[in-house]
């Protein structure tokens, strides 16, 4: 697990500059990801998670964001400092994406076998195999029934889970070292969630790609995961192995994320909730950012942003409580 | 599919026969033909003969049926002014206005289309401006104004263009113009906004995720799915081309249908009015459905059941 990062995010900045103030929504996030490892970033809804792999991407949503500050080096090459056309060799090729919501993820005039294609020919194959082949091949390995039939389907004759499949076809088919999977579990049924989850390990070890899992979901974390960075309001505020960060959490954000889990087996009563909101982005404290909703805030949280500390082997967190 | 479009066809009878009768009563309603055509010393004789010739005997609901038994046969009326089957001069003006429609289509495309996904593309820039300017001004100026102006500016003070009647290639830029206009605006409006509402969507960010190249994801991916709405109002369309047309003919002179339409309000010629009214109303109907059909070429989604 030692081996060098295939992809390293340093001090990434993405701010939105907007006529009524700057959002900094992504301000400040480091995290690496190591081949054939799985590392959740975890958050609730806006902490900038989906901001921060669209940054990796450099597919900012509006002509507003910009990413003003950071390195994101893939394979030790800057990604911030590629040509457009550079970039876009790497997007679907070396990186590749999930997106949450396979209803909308498909363009829906397209056949299945045209959106694929699109994909593979982007890579060369030198067994010979046409594009159909290959497309029918990619579609079996993301284990989706009858794909000699798909091919030649609309997205709007397949289900939830099977268009989920289609996507994460797209994704691999050109053996990406990095796939990123923003929360593409969230919209399916649970049965059909836990089926699509085993699908990924299996599609990442057999390509030995690293995984950056976005999800709010620390059930997901927990199956996924190997290593978790907890997000917060534009930033990462712990990072750790995931046992580590179930059996020890160390910043209390961590803690009352996991508190927040429902247990089956554990009578808790009243499920507990996170009292207060995240601070708004346009205007943050020059604390730490869950000072205000932070049942042990002592006076300098409020002062000063806490570094992070290390806490253990490969386990860190920003709280001056654990300094 | 075979269902859907004998049950179109049923619909279209049903409307058939409802615009027949408005036409027929409307029309009827302008005066009577009779006493406009005979001179003033007809004698009460000459009035019955020609009532019996232009089978306007009897009450308004008797000539409804003897017109209704006559259409159903493929008999729409003789025109009084022409004296001929009305159905054969709306043929042999057709294909003056079927050679006009086709290069204000053209004009409205290549004009609408680009500018409307720039427009998207580059929103508030010039190009957003200077299109929206041109919608504007498209949609509100009345095309018989329009067609005046070009007339004074190009033929009466620079001279350059005819004004009316067919010929050359020259006599059809002002036509083009001046029935393309609002073809042009209402088009450019339609593919901008669906272009920027297909602009924000998932599949658009996971071809780009793909690597897809951006002039393909706007071009194929975007474009593709903009026309589907604008495919559906070119129905709608295809009735103000109709509309459009009476009044560019009628402005320049020119022989064709819209022209001919005119001329059978002006003289009362019922039978020719409601011949050239029922012809379109077919037309109208023949395109809407064509259109259906090629919506389901374009949005698999669609299907016929």
């Amino acid at each position: 697990m030692d081996s060098a990062p295939v992809l390293e995010v340093r001090n990434l900045h993405t701010h939105f500059f907007l006529r009524r103030g700057v959002v900094k929504a992504v301000d400040g996030v480091s995290f690496a990801l190591r081949r054939g490892e799985v590392l959740g970033l975890v958050g609730e809804s806006g902490c900038g998670k989906s901001l921060t792999a669209l940054s990796i991407l450099r597919l900012l949503p509006q002509a507003a964001a910009r990413t003003i500050e950071g390195s994101v080096l893939l394979d030790g090459e800057d990604l911030l400092a590629k040509s457009p056309g550079e970039m876009r060799a790497v997007r679907g090729q070396r990186i590749a994406m999930i997106l949450q919501d396979p209803q909308t993820s498909l363009n829906p005039v397209f056949s299945i076998g045209n959106q694929l294609h699109e994909a593979l020919a982007r890579r060369p194959d030198n067994t010979g195999r046409s594009l159909r082949e290959r497309a029918v091949d990619v579609l079996r390995r993301v284990r989706l029934a009858a794909p000699e039939q798909r091919v030649g389907q609309y997205p709007h004759e397949l289900s939830g889970g099977m268009k989920q499949r289609v996507v994460g076809a797209i994704a691999i088919s050109c053996a990406p070292e990095v796939m990123i999977a923003d929360e593409p579990t969230t919209a399916l049924d649970v049965t059909i969630q836990l089926q699509y989850l085993d699908l990924l390990k299996e599609l990442q070890s057999s390509l030995d790609m690293g995984i950056l899992f976005i999800t709010h979901d620390f059930g997901v974390v927990a199956r996924m995961c190997d290593r978790v960075a907890v997000m917060y309001a534009g930033r990462i505020v712990e990072t750790g192995p995931v046992r580590e960060i179930f059996d020890n959490p160390v910043h209390p954000y961590t803690q009352a994320l996991i508190a927040s889990v429902p247990k089956l087996r554990r009578k808790t009563g009243r499920l507990r909730a996170i009292e207060g909101q995240p601070p708004a982005l346009s205007d943050l404290p020059v604390g730490c950012r869950f000072a205000d909703r932070c049942p042990h805030a002592e006076p300098r949280c409020l002062e000063r942003y806490p570094e992070a500390v290390n806490v253990g082997e490969n386990h860190s967190a920003s709280c001056w409580l654990a300094a | 599919m075979q269902r859907y479009i004998l049950q179109r066809l049923v619909q279209g009878v049903i409307l058939l026969a409802v615009v027949t009768s408005i036409v027929f009563f409307v029309g009827r309603m302008t005066g009577n033909p009779v006493d406009m055509m005979l001179p003033e010393d007809a004698t009460e004789e000459d009035r019955q003969d020609m009532i019996v010739r232009l089978k306007l005997e009897g009450t308004v609901m008797d000539q409804f049926g003897v017109f209704i038994v006559d259409a159903v046969q493929g008999d729409l009326g003789t025109s009084i002014r022409y004296r001929q089957p009305a159905t054969d001069i709306f043929f042999s003006r057709l294909p003056n206005t079927l050679l006009m429609i086709p290069p204000a289509m053209i004009l409205a495309i290549v004009m609408a289309v680009p500018l409307g996904v720039i427009s998207a593309l580059r929103r508030g820039g010039i190009i957003d401006r200077i299109s929206a300017t041109i919608a504007v001004l498209g949609i509100s100026t009345p095309n018989f104004w329009l067609g005046i102006v070009l007339i004074y500016l190009f033929s009466v003070t620079l001279g350059w263009l005819p004004s009316s009647r067919m010929g050359g290639p020259l006599n059809y830029i002002m036509p083009t113009i001046t029935l393309g206009t609002f073809l042009v605006a209402g088009f450019m409006r339609l593919i901008r906004s669906s272009m920027l509402e297909t602009l924000d969507s998932e599949f658009v960010k996971l071809a780009r995720i793909k690597g897809v190249s951006e002039t393909a994801v706007i071009w194929k991916h975007c474009l593709r799915n903009a026309l589907i709405p604008v495919l559906s109002l070119w129905g709608v369309f295809m009735g103000g081309l109709v509309t459009g047309a009476i009044v560019t003919e009628t402005v320049f002179a020119w022989p064709g249908i819209g022209r001919l339409t005119y001329e059978a309000v002006i003289f009362r010629d019922y039978p020719l009015l409601q011949a050239v009214i029922i012809m379109d109303a077919i037309f109208i109907l023949f395109i809407n459905l064509l259109v259906d059909i090629l919506y389901a070429y374009v949005d698999p989604r669609i299907r016929f059941e």
